[in-house]
Formats: C-alpha cells, structure tokens, sequence
C-alpha cells in the first residue's frame, strides 16, 4: 500500500531529470526536430548503451535489468517533461512488450537482449492505420511460399518506423484464419520506409510499405493464438508509459508557465499575482497531481498483478487521464504568455502538438472512456 | 512501492466486517447507508445509541492511543477499519466532530486535565461536539472572527458574547468549540483565544437554519453573557489562530478512504438507474459514467499517495489538491445522478434510491463550500504549492 518511490526508484527519477536536463534542453529538441532520424544519436547511444534504459523491463535472463513498468513510467514522465527526441517509446514500450507477450522464446532471445544493450533500435505497427490494436483491422497478408512468407501491405503511422532497425508487423496468414506478428528487420529488400510530415516535430512516424517481401519461417515472433490479446496487453502497458510521459510534459507547461508569468509584468504587478491567473494554474496542478495518481496506481497495479482486465482498466484510466491534463495544461501555457505563446520561439507550441499527437495514439478519450463503460455497464 | 494489505490485515478487514454484519441490525438496521453530510437529521437518537455500541466494541477512535481509549491502530488498519464500516453501510458518524477534530486537538494540546475530562466522552459515545467557527462576517476570512470573551474577574470563568453561524449539529451537541476575540482592540488572527463551551445553559440560544435540502442540519449560535470554566482553554489567550489551524489540519486523513466507499456507492446506485431505465445505452452518459468511475480511481490512489508521504504534518501535493477534487467531483456526480434519472429527478416518490441521489444533488452544492471554498482551495494552491504571490490579507496581518 506504500506509493512513495524506493530509493533505487528514486536514483532513477533523480538521475534521468538531471541528464535529460542536461541532454535535452529546448535548443536541443529544436535541433533534433530538424534532423531526418528525428534523436541525436550520440545522446541516444549514451541512454542506450551506457545508463541501460532500454533494458529496464526486460527480464535479466535477456540481458536486461528486470524492472518494472514503474521504472519504466519513471523514466518516461522524465523524457516527457522535456519532450526528449529518442526512439526510446518505439523500442522500449511498444516493442519490448510486444515480444515479452507475444513473443516464442526464440524470439525473445534473438531480440531482446541486443534492445538491452542499445544496439538497436525497434518498433511496432498495430494495422493498416493509427496506432492502436484491433486484430479485425489488420490489412497486411502473408503467403505461405516455399521457405517462408511473401508479405505484402501498409502501415501508416509507425512510431519511428523509418528508423529503427527492427520492424514487428502483423500480417494475416492468407489461407490459415490467423494473424502472426513477423519481425523484419530494416535492411529486408521489398521493404520501404517514407517518414511523414508531422505537426508535432518532436516525434518521428513514418508509412511501411512491404511489397512481396520474402521472410523466413523464423520471422514469425509470435507464438500462434495468442496475438490478440498479446497486443491488446501490449497497447495497454504502451499507453500507461505514453500516459507517465504526457504527466511529465504536463507538469513542464506548468513548470514553464510559472516561471514565465513571475517575470512578466503588467499594470504596475507581476501577471502571476492576478487572482484569475492563480486559480488557473492552481487548477492546472489539480489536474497534474490526479493525473500522477492515476499514472503512478495503475503501474503499481498492474506491476503488482498483471492480469488483462487490470490492465485495461487502468491503462485506460491513467491514459485518459494524462491525455486531457496535458492538452488542458499546454493550452493554457499557450494562453498564459500571451503573444509570445504564439510564437514558434517559446516552447508551449512544442507542448501543445505533442499533446494533441499523442492523445490521439493507443486509444484516444473518448474510445478509452468507452471501453471502461463497456466494462462497468455491459455486464 | 507495494498495493495490498498482509494476511493479517485481511484477518482483520474479516473481522471488522463480521462484527459490523452482527451489530447493524435490529433497531440499527435502518441506519444502513444513513447519516452523515446532507442526511445529518436522519435519526438523530438512534444513531448516537450506536455510536455507544460502537464504543462498545472498541470502534470509536481507532487510531487513538490505548492510553486515552484508542484502538492504537496501526495506519493500514484504520484504512480498513473505515472502509469496512462503509462497505456495511455503516451510518454517518454523529461523533466526527468529537474523533476527528477536537479530540485530536486534544490530544495535541490539551492539559493532562481536559484529556481526562473530555476524551473519555468522545471515546464512549455520550459527548457530542460542533464546531463554532464561522460567523455572520467571517467566513472565508476566518480571521475576522468578533465574537468576544472576557474573563470574570471574580471566578475567572470566560464570558462569551457574540453569534456563530452555520454551526452543524449543534442542536444535537453537548459542547461547542470557539474561536474568540479576547484582546479587546485586537484585529485579525492576533488576540484570539480557543474554547470549549458547554451548549446547554442560559446565555446560549441555537436557532436552526433550513438549507436548500429543505432540512436543517446546521444552526445560528448565539452567546449573550455564556460562560465556561476557566480550564476549558487550549493553549493560550492570543493562542487560537493557531489552535484554530492546527484543528483544519486533522480534518484530512485516513477517514478519506472511508468517504470514498460512500462515493463508490453513490456512483454504483447512479449506474443501477441507469440500466434499469436505459440511459446506460446513450453514448454521453456512458462516457460520462466511465469520466465519473476514473475520479473515483484517482481519488483512491491519491489518497495512498498521501498516506505513503511523510506523516509529519506537512502538506505534501497530493493532500493540497485532496479536497477541491474530492468536493467538485461529488458535485459533477450528483448532477450526473440527476441528468440520468432524467424528468424523474424532480419527482419526490418513497424510493430510497432515487430520494438518495436527489439528496446528493441538493447536498453536494455544499461541498465546494465548507471547509474551504473552491476558491479558497484554489488559492492556497497558488500560494502555498506553487508560491504565487499572496492575495492581500488585510486581517491575517
Ligand atoms: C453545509 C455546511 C456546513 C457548515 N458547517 C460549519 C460548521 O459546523 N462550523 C463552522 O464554523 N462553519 C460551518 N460552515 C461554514 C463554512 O465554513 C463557510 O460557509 C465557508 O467558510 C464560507 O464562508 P461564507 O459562507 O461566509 O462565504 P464567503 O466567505 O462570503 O464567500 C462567498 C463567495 O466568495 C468567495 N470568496 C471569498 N473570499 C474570497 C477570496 N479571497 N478570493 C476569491 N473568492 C473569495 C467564496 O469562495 C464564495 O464563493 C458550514 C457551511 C456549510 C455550507
């Protein structure tokens, strides 16, 4: 029943928030926001390689540092608060636990331990469109040819899809009524990878494109009959890290708010001293500290019993919840420093596209809200 | 970082329930589910006899030390001692104002006299408290308080004259705790004294208040010439600002965890409404039960985090934003509960549940206003959790 931070949690929280800092100030979102891969490999090699954050919840037995999803939110409330730019939410959230839930033990000892290391970088396609998992909308077909499986299809909306170097897709077995997840690495022939223009810069998505694409017996990671709700977990446990990074990037716009309206004067006072302005901001630290309760019970719950129906529920929750405290916040960062809010040179702006994007990944409000009513109500 | 109670606890969590199943009954079993804010005038007799047969069992006070007539429970188990009293549907307790505010001050200030005096009573049920702190022109602005006490040069007794308002329960009260001014020309929170008056002489009339409920459960108190004994004092003349706060200060805690069971219960009865008569298949109201159940889910997990924080007293985040959420989401509830009972929420029929979610409409506009408004809420916020420059204060001098 105890929610303070251990103190190796704490070493974690304290040790990310001093390096992303550091790493991944303003000037520096803003830079890798130019480049084509969307990181700064040199900063991504040292979190990868040398602070193993990658490996946080994998299990030792790969290589990793078998931690939990509290760790792992830890970490990710941090990246949030200064929108660091890194393929760590593609590798380490979505396709690390897709092959700890789907995945046959061949699999996860091919992968896993190279994510460990940081050597390379991984992601996940869920379907056709949208990042979000529904077996039914799975458009992508494999067929069955000598030695393998000639797959063809499209996904849209690949969180760093045009850079890392494994690519698990699912693709419906033509002949078998069976959807099977392949990991395809990269470099494959028949594989295109177009990155897509996004309004929030922060964050690289990009369109595959397989075309007869010939993949090996063992490209199939999944263990057959599992994969639906394998990936419905695995949406799950994504969304409660996506939810821990909309908190942190949630309470910067705060953070950032304060600071700017202490300094800017208007009618003799400091803007911060108007009874409007307080109240709003009061209001936003309402709905940052729910959502921290929200985000931090549904990892302690679901890391103390990982059942499928806790899951949803408090994926749901916790996203829902992180989801429209951060618009909330980032607008009213916008609103709260006037014209210079509008500007492309202060950051709310970065703020409010991230939130708007990522609200709409794995389970928008408003389907998320739906589910948990279905769940209260449909039984 | 870890959720759940050990094998004993839950050996416990048994027992409370089994003693509540054995207890709640007879001429109690009418108290189930009763009581409390806006069901305050709900059986006022029979629910202070529980309150001794409560005592009876040991299960006043349970996280008071043994010595002064506690349980000395340990904090996990007073969490499940107040969740298992509500999930038995166990009523509003007449004696909260005695076990959460003013015995604590008690036994944080009091004399080795007045915890003899006084505890025992709160302890066993027979002495019912109310707070006497608002007044006609102090509300908000506590600190304006004007009611005034002297002492009587001969016996030394306090005299006390003035008016307090909105005093719950005093009606059904022994004794009334008072916030006065006893340094004549004194302003603001300087100059103030704290004392315990008893409610039933003379010089004390209590006028009844009907609120917007049509009931009334809070009252007008007015002192011509009321006295107390001289030891009915804690901490000093000039001291009782800061008794004063120190009291808000307990009103927060671990009987959160109890309350929410309430509010699972309210929300539970609004989703039976609303399958019974089809508003469950409406899109808005299924998002807006689903908005209502992830409140519910956030309140439980900020309470932990309170109680996983620091015990020493100081106002960690999570305990700051407590209760402006609590309160706003009990009143979105109830306007729920109304939306979906529909054109029968204004219809008054011999239905225990309907007549329960009209009373949580009606009773939970009060919620945002005692114990510190919204934007009272809001202000300390600003002030205290995110150091924004202070509203002028003019009587906090
Ligand atoms: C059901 C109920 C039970 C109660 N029980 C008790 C009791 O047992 N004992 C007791 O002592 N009191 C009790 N109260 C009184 C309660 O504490 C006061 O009503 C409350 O403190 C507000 O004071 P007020 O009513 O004078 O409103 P006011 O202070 O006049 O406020 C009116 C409005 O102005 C706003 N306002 C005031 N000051 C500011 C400011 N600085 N900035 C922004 N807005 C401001 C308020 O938020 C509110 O919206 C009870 C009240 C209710 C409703």
């Amino acid at each position: 029943m105890d929610f303070a931070l251990t103190s190796e949690q704490e070493m974690i929280r304290a040790t990310a928030e001093t390096f992303l800092a550091d790493a991944s100030p303003s000037a520096a979102v803003r830079r890798a926001m130019e480049t084509e891969i969307g990181f700064d490999a040199d900063v991504w090699n040292q979190v990868g390689k040398e602070f193993g954050w990658c490996a946080i919840a994998i299990p030792e037995t790969f290589g990793g540092l078998g931690l939990t999803i509290i760790e792992q939110a830890i970490l990710m409330e941090q990246m949030g608060r200064r929108l660091f730019c890194s393929p760590y939410f593609a590798t380490a959230c979505l396709a690390v636990p897709a092959l700890l839930e789907v995945g046959t033990a061949a699999a996860r000892e091919g992968h896993l331990p190279s994510i460990a290391a940081g050597e390379i970088t991984a992601t996940l396609a869920f379907g056709e469109r949208g990042l979000d998992w529904d077996i039914d909308a799975v458009t992508a077909t494999a067929t069955p040819v000598a030695g393998g499986y000639s797959i063809s299809g499209h996904f849209q909306h690949v969180p760093d899809g045009a850079s890392a170097q494994l690519l698990l897709l699912p693709a419906r077995i033509v002949g078998r009524d069976q959807v099977s997840l392949f990991a395809i690495p990269a470099a494959t022939q028949g594989i295109t990878t177009q990155p897509s223009m996004t309004i929030d810069a922060t964050r690289r998505i990009a369109e595959v494109r397989l075309c007869e694409l010939h993949a090996g017996e063992n490209a199939i990671v999944s263990m057959p009959g599992n994969i639906g709700n394998g990936l419905a977990r695995t949406s799950a446990l994504a969304a409660i890290a996506l939810a821990a990074e909309q908190l942190g990037a949630a309470q910067q716009c705060l953070d950032m708010t304060l600071a700017y309206i202490a300094e800017r004067r208007q009618f003799g006072r400091p803007i911060s001293s108007f009874q409007a302005v307080k109240h709003r901001c009061a209001e936003a630290m309402v709905r940052i500290e729910a959502a921290r309760s929200a985000v931090l019970g549904a990892a302690c719950a679901v890391a103390a019993s990982p059942t499928t129906s806790t899951l949803m529920l408090e994926s749901a929750c916790a996203k829902t919840m992180a989801s429209d405290c951060l618009f909330h916040c980032a607008v009213e960062a916008v609103q709260l420093h006037g014209g210079v809010g509008f500007t492309w040179e202060y950051d709310p702006h970065l703020y409010l596209k991230r939130a708007q994007a990522s609200g709409q990944w794995l389970g928008n409000c408003d389907s998320l809200r739906e589910r948990v009513a279905a769940i209260l109500l449909d039984r | 970082m870890e959720l759940g109670f050990s094998t004993e606890d839950e050996a416990f969590r048994n027992e409370v329930a089994c003693w509540m199943a054995e207890h709640l009954r007879g001429d109690f079993e009418c108290l189930r589910h009763r009581g409390g804010p806006g069901d305050e005038d709900a059986y006022p007799a029979e629910r202070k006899a529980w309150e001794q047969t409560l005592a009876a069992g040991g299960w006043t006070c349970v996280g008071w030390p043994t010595d002064h007539g506690g349980r000395g429970l340990s904090l996990a188990r007073q969490i499940i001692f107040h969740e298992e009293y509500a999930r038995a549907g166990g009523p509003g307790r007449m004696g909260h104002i005695g076990e959460g505010l003013i015995g604590p001050t008690i036994l944080a200030f009091g004399t080795d006299e007045q915890k003899s005096r006084f505890l025992p009573g709160i302890v066993q049920g027979t002495e019912f408290w109310c707070q006497g702190y608002s007044e006609p022109n102090a509300g908000s602005d506590l600190a304006n308080v004007q009611t005034k006490a002297h002492r009587d040069p001969g016996s030394g007794e306090w005299i006390i004259n003035g008016q307090k308002v909105w005093t719950s329960l005093a009606h059904e009260s022994e004794w009334i705790f008072v916030l006065a001014r006893c340094e004549a020309g004194s302003v603001g929170n300087r100059g103030l004294v704290f004392l315990l008056v008893p409610l039933d002489q003379p010089g004390i009339e209590i006028r009844p208040i009907r609120q917007l409920t049509g009931t009334a459960e809070f009252n007008e108190v007015f002192f011509d010439g009321a006295r107390t004994a001289p030891s009915n004092i804690i901490g000093q003349p000039g001291e009782g600002w800061s008794i004063a706060m120190a009291l808000l200060g307990f009103e927060r805690g671990v009987s959160t965890l109890g309350q929410q069971m309430h509010f699972y219960r309210e929300f539970d009865l609004v989703c039976q409404v609303a399958r019974d008569n089809g508003a469950d298949r409406n899109p808005m109201f299924r998002a807006r039960l689903a908005h209502a159940w992830m409140g519910l889910k956030v309140m439980r997990y900020n309470a932990l985090r309170m109680l996983s924080g620091p015990q020493d007293g100081s106002l960690q985040r999570p305990a700051m934003i407590y209760k402006y959420y609590w309160s706003n989401w009990h009143r979105d509830l109830g306007k729920l509960a109304m939306d979906v009972l529909g054109v029968d929420g204004d219809i008054v029929v011999n239905d225990p549940v309907r007549t329960r979610l009209q009373q949580l409409f009606l009773f939970s506009r009060a919620d945002t206003i005692y114990a510190g408004t919204n934007e009272i809420q809001l202000n300390i916020i600003a002030e205290r959790a995110l150091g924004m420059p202070r509203e002028p204060r003019p009587s906090l001098g």
